[in-house]
């Protein structure tokens, strides 16, 4: 539900340095959005293509890459990554221990674009 | 075909929020008035928890709430009727606040006479968790009835939290909930988090949370 404002912050970074940069047409935005949050890719295209009519980021993709979850474990020190739905039950590859915290996979940040 | 070339952005989505947030906090740090977030599904006693806890401490803190509705008033009239100073920001159909409608809460209440201004975010376990509002202190509320697989299906929310109250345990023995393997899950998302057992209905456990909110109070007035 929460990606409308979402978008609004993207588009106006990515019209910030299409503006600096002499940009004509934006042509792909790639993003890294970690699998903890739960937005909808399809959303935020659809989103975009509203919100970005008449900018020189009309008709831009947005190209998500979701950053995985990594979790570390607490008897071992082993990183390793899960999905969501086994968080719940986290079991070290290593050493077989449950015992883990959770280091990254919140990330939520505009890496580079392609313009023209 | 003109060339295709690339710009690197390297910007945080939510940059500007975030810079909004740390104002706030700044802002009430001088005025040495914590401000802490609440968040919840809806039900689950956000406003009964915030009744609780009027009454247990209005005479020893100075307190203010911010009440965030999509479109009603009737959470504020609630804390205000305790003679409490309480306003309603209606978000208009969004599902969390920013730190922007947080800095138009503080401006209307007079913080420098606060100690403590609690903020009741929309009931919702998704959105509230992405944007941070510039409190200093985040604590949720879980209910009994939600079901203790809540963690696996909003992490998130966990893992930012500070504090979460497991309300409703008066309902512990009419349901399956599973409460070592809810404190197991949540540590694994959050192994900071503090967790208290209550409820607002019988006043168990209200007691706990009375005494960690008034110790976080003093430690943050002592903080220079």
């Amino acid at each position: 539900m929460h990606e409308l404002p979402i978008t609004e912050s993207i588009l106006k970074i990515v019209l910030k340095h299409a503006e600096t940069n002499n940009v004509r047409q934006v042509v792909t935005i790639h993003l890294q959005i970690g699998k903890l949050s739960d937005l909808e890719d399809e959303w935020i295209q659809r989103y975009f293509d509203f919100l970005s009519k008449g900018t020189l980021a009309q008709g831009a993709k947005l190209k998500i890459e979701r950053m995985p979850i990594m979790v570390q474990c607490n008897v071992c020190s082993t990183s390793y990554e899960v999905e969501v739905a086994k968080l719940g039950d986290l079991v070290c590859p290593n050493c077989g221990q449950k015992d883990s915290t959770l280091l990254s996979g919140r990330e939520y940040y505009i890496k580079d674009m392609e313009v023209q | 075909m003109e060339d295709v070339r690339l710009i690197e952005v390297k910007e945080e989505i939510l940059a500007d929020n975030i810079k909004v947030a740390a104002g706030v906090r700044e802002r009430l740090r001088n005025t040495k008035t914590m401000l802490l977030n609440l968040m919840s599904s809806p039900g689950s006693g956000k406003t009964s928890l915030i009744l609780q806890t009027v009454a247990n401490l209005k005479d020893s803190l100075r307190l203010g709430v911010i009440e965030a509705d999509i479109d009603s008033t009737v959470d504020a009239e609630k804390v205000a009727a305790r003679g409490i100073p309480a306003i309603q920001l209606r978000t208009g159909g969004f599902c969390h606040l920013d730190a922007t409608m947080v800095t138009q809460g503080i401006d209307a209440l007079s913080v420098s006479d606060l100690d403590l201004v609690i903020i009741e975010n929309v009931g919702n376990l998704v959105c509230p968790a992405e944007f941070d509002t510039g409190a200093h202190k985040n604590v949720m509320i879980l209910s009994v009835p939600e079901g203790d697989d809540k963690p696996l299906k909003y992490p998130l929310m966990f893992s930012i939290c500070d504090l979460l109250l497991i309300n409703k345990i008066d309902y512990l023995s009419l349901s399956d909930f599973d409460m070592s393997a809810l404190r197991k899950r949540v540590m694994t998302l959050n192994p900071r988090i503090v967790i208290i057992e209550v409820s607002c209905k019988t006043g168990s456990g209200i007691e706990d949370w009375i005494n960690w909110l008034k110790r976080e109070v003093e430690y943050f007035k002592e903080l220079k």
